[in-house]
C-alpha cells in the first residue's frame, strides 16, 4: 500500500506523517507536493495538518485551489481513501470534500493538549480496528477547529452514521465540559457520504508511540493497512 | 531627493557622540553623508555592536572539545552531539518591541532567532522561552495592562512558532512590578544539523553574485536596532514604526527554500537580515570574508515605491536573507526561490577592496569600510560602582505567617504556578520529539533528524541577581545543568541572554560585570563553553531600571532513553531521599517576597564544587537505574518543591515526610531556597544503593519519607503540616488560566 501526503507550503505536519508511517509502520510514502496534478498510483491519501498558506483569513480556503486537489478530488471520487488531520481537516472542508466548516476555538486561544474521543464509526478504512464507541487519547493543537454546520447537516450527519468521533471525557461521557473547542455536537471528526473520506482535528500521528503519551493513534494506521483487523473481527 | 544635511542635531539624534563623530570622519577621511551616518548608527548601536558589553562578554568560557563553531564567529554556536550530528542553539531577546506592541514584538522575536538558527545550516527543532511581566493578579497596580502584554506575548509566540512548525517545549515566565512597562521576551532556539551541513555568513569569492531572498522590503522596524539601544519612555509608543510585523509563512517558506539551496551546494555564505537589516548583513559578510561588497538598491524587491536609500538600508522588514551563491549557479537559486513563491533578486557581487558600496539611481550613495562597521566599533569600559553586600535578612523581623495556607498561596501565585495557560496556546508537539512536555524540570525532546535525545532549560532568577549579581550569574547556570541533570541529561553547553538596564549608570554596569562573571565562573565549574547569546541593556521604564535579569539556556544530551527522568512522584510506596542538604534563612527567597513583599537578605551562595558533585552523582544514580523521579528544589524551597513533586505526575499523589532540623525557624525550614538539593524518589529495594553511592561520593543524603495517600503530610520538630494534594494540585493547575480568562483582555487579531 503507498500513501502520498500532501505538501502545501505551510504544512507543517507532513514529515510526522512520513515518518510515522514509514517508521511505525513499514508503510511506503511519498510526499506529493501542492503543485503536483496528479495522485495516480497511491492506495491512500493522507492531508497533513499545519498553516497550508499561512491561513490568515480562514483556514484552508487557498489550498483548496492547489492544483493537486483536482487529483484528490477525482482520486476521492474513485473511492481512495483520504484522511485529513488538522489542517487537512480544513482543507477537506473548503474543497467540498467533507460538509461544514472548522472556526475559531471557542475561547479564541490556540489549544494543544490530548483529548479524549469516543469512536461512532468503525465501518470506514480509517477506524475498522477500533471498537465502537472505544475511547481514545489523541492530542488536539489547533487554533480554528470548532466544527460548525446547519442542522439539517448536522442531522444527516448523525442519521446516516457518519460522525466518526465525538469529543469525550476520560470515561467516555460526551460532555460541553470535554469539548475543547465548542464543536457542534461535540464533533471532532466526520466522513464523507461514501465513507472513503475522513476529516478530524486531533492528530493520530502524535500519537503512535509509548514514548510521547499514547499509542491510540496506531489504529487508523492499520486500519488503513488492513493489519491487525484479524484480531479484531 | 534631497537628503538632510548633517547637523549637530542629527548626529545627537542618531545616537552617535561627538567623539563617534569625529572617528567616523576619520574613517572616512571626510563627512559622512546622511545614509551613511544612519549605517554607523544602527552597526555602532549596542544591538548591533555590544560596544558596552564586549569587554566584559570576553570572560566567557567558549571553547571546548565538542565546539564547532565557537560564540561570536556566527550568527549561532555550533556544538557536536556525536555521530558526526551537531546542534545550534541561541537565545535571543525582543524585550523593547514587546514592551510597545507585544503580539508582533515577540512574534518577530521568534522569527529573528529562527533564522539565526537555520542561517548555520541547522533544521529549526524546537523552542523555549523566557518571559517576564508586571504582577497580573487581580489588585495589583497595572494588573490590566500587564495581562495584555503577557496575553499578547504569549499569543504573539503561539502564532509565528505554530504556523512555521517549531514546538515550543519549555521555559519560564515571573511576574513582578520591576518588569512593569519593561517585559523581557527571551527566545531560544535549537536546531540540527551534520557536521558537513554547517554554512557561513562569509562573502567569499571575488565575482561572486550577491541574492537577496525573502519578503519584500519595506518601511517597517526602520532603525530598530537603534530603538532597543534606548530607555523606554512614556513617548516610547511613538516608536510603534521601529516594530517590524512578522509573517510566520513567509519564515516558513524562506527556512524550507533556504535548507534547499544550502543542500544544493550553491552556497558561498549566508546571513539573515535580522537588526540593521540590509545594512548589517552587507557589511558583517563582507568584513567575515575579509572581502568588499558592492550593492545596487535598485533591484532589492520592495513593498512600496520611493524608499529612500537610507530607509531601505536601515528597514528591519522581517522574513529577508541574503546569499552569496558561487558564480555561475545563479539559475539553481532562481529554481528554488521560485518553488517556493518567494521574491528573490541578484543585488551585487563580492568585490576584493574591503568597501561596502551601495548604489541607487545610478549613483553611489555609501561607500564604507566594511570591516570599520564591525570590528572597528567603538568599545566603551564603563565604570562601575563598588559594591556593598547586602544585610543579612533579620529573621525577627519577619511575623510568623500561617505556614500552611502559605504552600498554597505560593502554589498559587503566578510565578510559581503551573504555566498550562501559556504553553497550551503553543503548538508544543508538532515535530513529534516532546518526549518531556513542559511543566517538568527540563524538556527533553527526540530529534528525529539524528535519533539523540536533547534536555534543555532555561532559567534565571532577578530577585537574587538584584541582591547579589555575582550569585544571580553563578545560580542560573547551576539551576539550569541541576534541571538538566534531574532528567537524566549531561550538559553540552549555554547560551546567555543578559537583560540589564543603562550600563551608563556605574551601579547597572557593575551589576552587568559581575553577573557575567558569576555565569562564566560556573559555566567553568560544569564544563559547558557560552556558545553565543544576546544583550539587551536600557531595560528601564520612567519608574527606573529592572532588576538585573541575565538568563541563561542549556543544553545537554541523555545517552540513552531508559535515563530519561521526570519530577513528579510516580506511584505509592517509594521512598523519598534529599540529595545534598543545605540549611539557609529566608534571605532572596519567593517566600519572603510573595507571603511577605519583600525583595531583601543575603542570597545563600552556591557551592560550585558541592553542586557539580552533586549533579553527577544524581547523573550516575540515575544511569544505575536507581532513581524513580528527580526535582530540583529552587524557588518556593522545600515545601514548594516537595509539593510539585505530589501533583506534577500523571495523577497527584501523597507523601509523608519529615524533614531534618536545622534548629531554625518552621518558616525559614520549608521554605528557604538554599542551591544544590534535589529531591527524588526510589524503589524500596534501591535505597540502600543510593545511599551508599552518595556516600561514597561524599554528597549528603538523608531520607526524607515515602509516598502514598491523597495528603502530602510534612513533619518538622514533632508539628505536622498536611494538605490535601487534590487541593494543592487545584490551586496550581488553575490559577493561572482563571486569572486569565476570568478578565477577558483584547487579544491582537491573528
Amino acid at each position: 500500500m503507498k500513501f502520498a501526503v500532501l505538501r502545501f507550503p505551510g504544512s507543517n505536519c507532513d514529515q510526522d506523517c512520513l515518518r510515522t508511517l514509514r517508521d511505525n509502520f513499514g508503510a511506503s510514502a511519498d510526499p506529493v507536493w501542492h503543485k503536483e496534478t496528479s495522485v495516480d498510483g497511491y492506495d491512500a491519501i493522507l492531508v497533513p495538518g499545519g498553516f497550508s498558506f499561512g491561513d490568515y483569513l480562514r483556514c484552508g480556503a487557498i489550498a483548496r485551489y492547489s492544483p493537486v486537489m483536482g487529483a484528490v478530488t477525482r482520486a476521492a471520487a474513485r473511492g481512495v481513501p483520504v484522511l485529513g488531520i488538522c489542517n487537512g481537516f480544513q482543507i477537506l472542508c473548503e474543497a467540498g470534500l467533507l460538509p461544514g466548516a472548522l472556526v475559531r476555538n471557542r475561547g479564541l486561544h490556540f489549544i494543544c493538549r490530548p483529548v479524549h474521543l469516543r469512536v461512532t464509526n468503525t465501518v470506514n478504512p480509517f477506524t475498522r480496528a477500533a471498537k465502537e464507541g472505544q475511547i481514545l487519547r489523541i492530542p488536539v493543537a489547533h487554533g480554528e477547529g470548532c466544527y460548525f454546520a446547519d442542522d439539517a447537516t448536522l442531522d444527516e450527519l448523525e442519521q446516516k452514521g457518519r460522525v466518526a468521533f465525538r469529543y469525550c471525557d476520560e470515561n467516555g461521557a460526551v460532555t460541553p465540559a470535554a469539548n475543547p473547542n465548542g464543536s457542534v455536537r461535540n464533533i471532532a471528526g466526520i466522513l464523507n457520504q461514501q465513507g472513503n473520506v475522513l476529516g478530524l482535528m486531533p492528530h493520530p500521528e502524535r500519537a503512535c508511540e509509548e514514548r510521547l503519551g499514547s499509542t491510540d493513534g496506531t489504529l487508523f494506521f492499520t486500519s488503513l493497512l488492513g493489519a491487525g483487523l484479524a484480531s479484531v473481527s | 531627493m534631497k537628503e538632510p544635511a548633517i547637523t549637530p542635531a542629527i548626529i545627537a539624534k542618531h545616537g552617535i557622540t561627538p567623539e563617534e563623530f569625529v572617528r567616523i570622519q576619520e574613517i572616512l577621511g571626510r563627512d559622512p553623508n546622511f545614509t551613511e551616518l544612519g549605517i554607523f548608527s544602527v552597526m555602532w548601536s549596542e544591538h548591533c555592536s555590544y560596544k558596552n558589553s564586549r569587554p566584559e562578554l570576553k570572560k566567557f568560557p567558549t571553547t571546548g572539545p565538542s565546539i564547532l563553531v565557537k560564540a561570536g564567529e556566527e550568527n549561532a554556536g555550533v556544538l557536536d552531539v556525536g555521530d558526526g550530528w551537531a546542534v545550534a542553539f541561541k537565545i535571543e531577546s525582543h524585550n523593547h518591541p514587546s514592551a510597545v506592541e507585544p503580539f508582533q514584538g515577540a512574534a518577530t522575536g521568534v522569527g529573528g532567532i529562527i533564522r539565526d538558527i537555520f542561517t548555520m545550516g541547522a533544521r529549526p527543532v524546537f523552542l523555549l522561552d523566557s518571559l517576564r511581566f508586571g504582577p497580573v493578579d487581580k489588585g495589583s497596580p497595572g494588573a490590566a495592562t500587564n495581562r495584555h502584554l503577557f496575553a499578547g506575548v504569549v499569543s504573539g509566540i503561539a502564532h509565528y512558532g505554530n504556523c512555521i512548525g517549531l514546538p515550543t517545549i519549555g521555559g519560564e515566565t515571573w511576574f513582578d512590578e520591576t518588569y512593569a512597562g519593561n517585559p523581557l521576551v527571551n527566545v531560544f532556539c535549537l536546531g540540527v544539523l551534520r557536521h558537513d551541513q554547517i554554512a557561513r555568513g562569509a562573502a567569499k569569492g571575488v565575482g561572486n553574485p550577491v541574492f537577496y531572498v525573502g519578503a519584500e522590503t519595506g518601511r517597517d522596524g526602520l532603525a530598530g536596532a537603534a530603538f532597543a539601544s534606548r530607555e523606554l519612555t512614556e513617548e516610547s509608543k511613538e516608536d510603534r514604526p521601529a516594530v517590524q510585523v512578522g509573517d510566520p509563512f513567509r519564515e516558513k517558506l524562506l527556512l524550507e527554500a533556504c535548507l534547499e539551496l544550502l543542500a544544493s551546494g550553491c552556497v558561498a555564505g549566508i546571513q539573515d537580515m535580522g537588526a540593521a537589516g540590509l545594512t548589517c548583513s552587507t557589511c558583517e559578510t563582507a568584513s567575515r570574508g575579509g572581502s568588499g561588497i558592492d550593492v545596487d538598491l535598485d533591484l532589492v524587491p520592495k513593498r512600496e515605491d520611493g524608499m529612500t536609500p537610507y530607509e531601505i538600508l536601515l528597514s528591519e522588514s522581517q522574513e529577508r536573507m541574503l546569499v552569496i551563491v558561487h558564480r555561475g549557479q545563479e539559475d539553481r537559486v532562481r529554481e528554488i526561490f521560485d518553488k517556493w513563491d518567494l521574491p528573490h533578486a541578484q543585488v551585487g557581487h563580492v568585490t576584493d577592496d574591503g568597501i561596502m558600496r551601495i548604489r541607487a539611481a545610478g549613483a553611489v550613495v555609501a561607500e564604507i569600510p566594511a570591516s570599520s562597521l564591525t570590528d572597528q566599533a567603538p568599545v566603551y569600559h564603563r565604570e562601575a560602582a563598588d559594591w556593598t553586600p547586602p544585610t543579612p535578612l533579620d529573621i525577627s523581623s519577619v511575623p510568623m505567617a500561617d505556614l500552611s495556607a502559605a504552600l498554597t498561596s505560593l502554589l498559587a501565585h503566578p510565578t510559581l504556578a503551573r504555566k498550562r495557560w501559556i504553553w497550551e496556546q503553543y503548538d508544543h508537539m508538532v515535530r513529534n520529539g516532546t518526549v518531556v512536555a513542559p511543566g517538568s524540570d527540563a524538556a527533553v525532546f527526540l530529534a528525529r533528524e539524528c535519533g539523540k535525545f536533547l534536555a534543555a532549560s532555561v532559567d534565571g532568577n532577578g530577585l537574587i541577581t538584584k541582591l547579589d549579581p555575582r550569585e544571580g550569574g553563578r545560580r542560573c547556570v547551576a539551576e539550569a545543568a541541576r534541571n538538566l541533570a534531574c532528567s537524566g541529561a549531561v550538559p553540552l553547553g549555554a547560551t546567555d541572554n543578559l537583560n540589564f538596564g543603562n550600563p551608563h549608570k556605574p551601579e547597572i554596569f557593575r551589576q552587568l560585570r559581575d553577573s557575567v562573571e558569576g555565569i562564566a565562573e560556573a559555566c567553568r565549574a560544569f564544563d559547558t563553553p557560552v556558545t553565543g547569546g544576546n544583550v539587551s541593556l536600557y531595560n528601564e521604564n520612567p519608574t527606573g531600571p529592572i532588576d538585573p535579569t541575565p538568563v541563561v539556556a542549556m543544553v545537554g544530551l541523555i545517552e540513552n532513553e531508559a535515563h530519561i527522568t521526570r519530577q513528579g512522584f510516580r506511584g505509592g510506596g517509594d521512598a523519598v531521599w534529599l540529595l545534598g542538604d543545605r540549611d539557609a534563612g529566608l534571605d532572596a527567597s519567593q517566600f519572603l517576597l510573595i507571603i511577605h513583599g519583600r525583595k531583601e537578605g543575603r542570597p545563600p551562595e552556591t557551592d560550585l564544587g558541592a553542586e557539580v558533585l552533586l549533579q553527577q552523582t544524581l547523573l550516575d544514580a540515575i544511569r544505575s537505574g536507581l532513581i524513580r523521579s528527580a526535582h530540583d528544589c529552587a524557588e518556593g524551597g522545600m515545601a514548594v518543591a516537595l509539593a510539585e513533586c505530589c501533583i506534577s505526575g500523571d495523577r497527584p499523589v501523597g507523601a509523608k515526610i519529615e524533614l531534618p532540623d536545622h534548629q531554625r525557624r518552621e518558616d525559614e525550614e520549608l521554605f528557604h531556597e538554599a542551591p544544590g538539593r534535589v529531591i527524588v524518589s526510589v524503589d524500596a529495594s534501591s535505597e540502600a544503593a543510593l545511599a551508599a553511592l552518595c556516600a561514597q561520593r561524599g554528597v549528603p543524603a538523608l531520607r526524607l519519607g515515602t509516598t502514598g495517600g491523597a495528603d502530602l503530610t510534612i513533619e518538622l520538630r514533632g508539628r505536622e503540616f498536611q494538605w490535601d494534594v487534590e487541593g494543592l494540585f487545584v490551586a496550581w493547575d488553575s490559577s493561572l488560566g482563571d486569572l486569565m480568562d476570568a478578565v477577558a483582555e483584547p487579544l491582537a487579531a491573528h
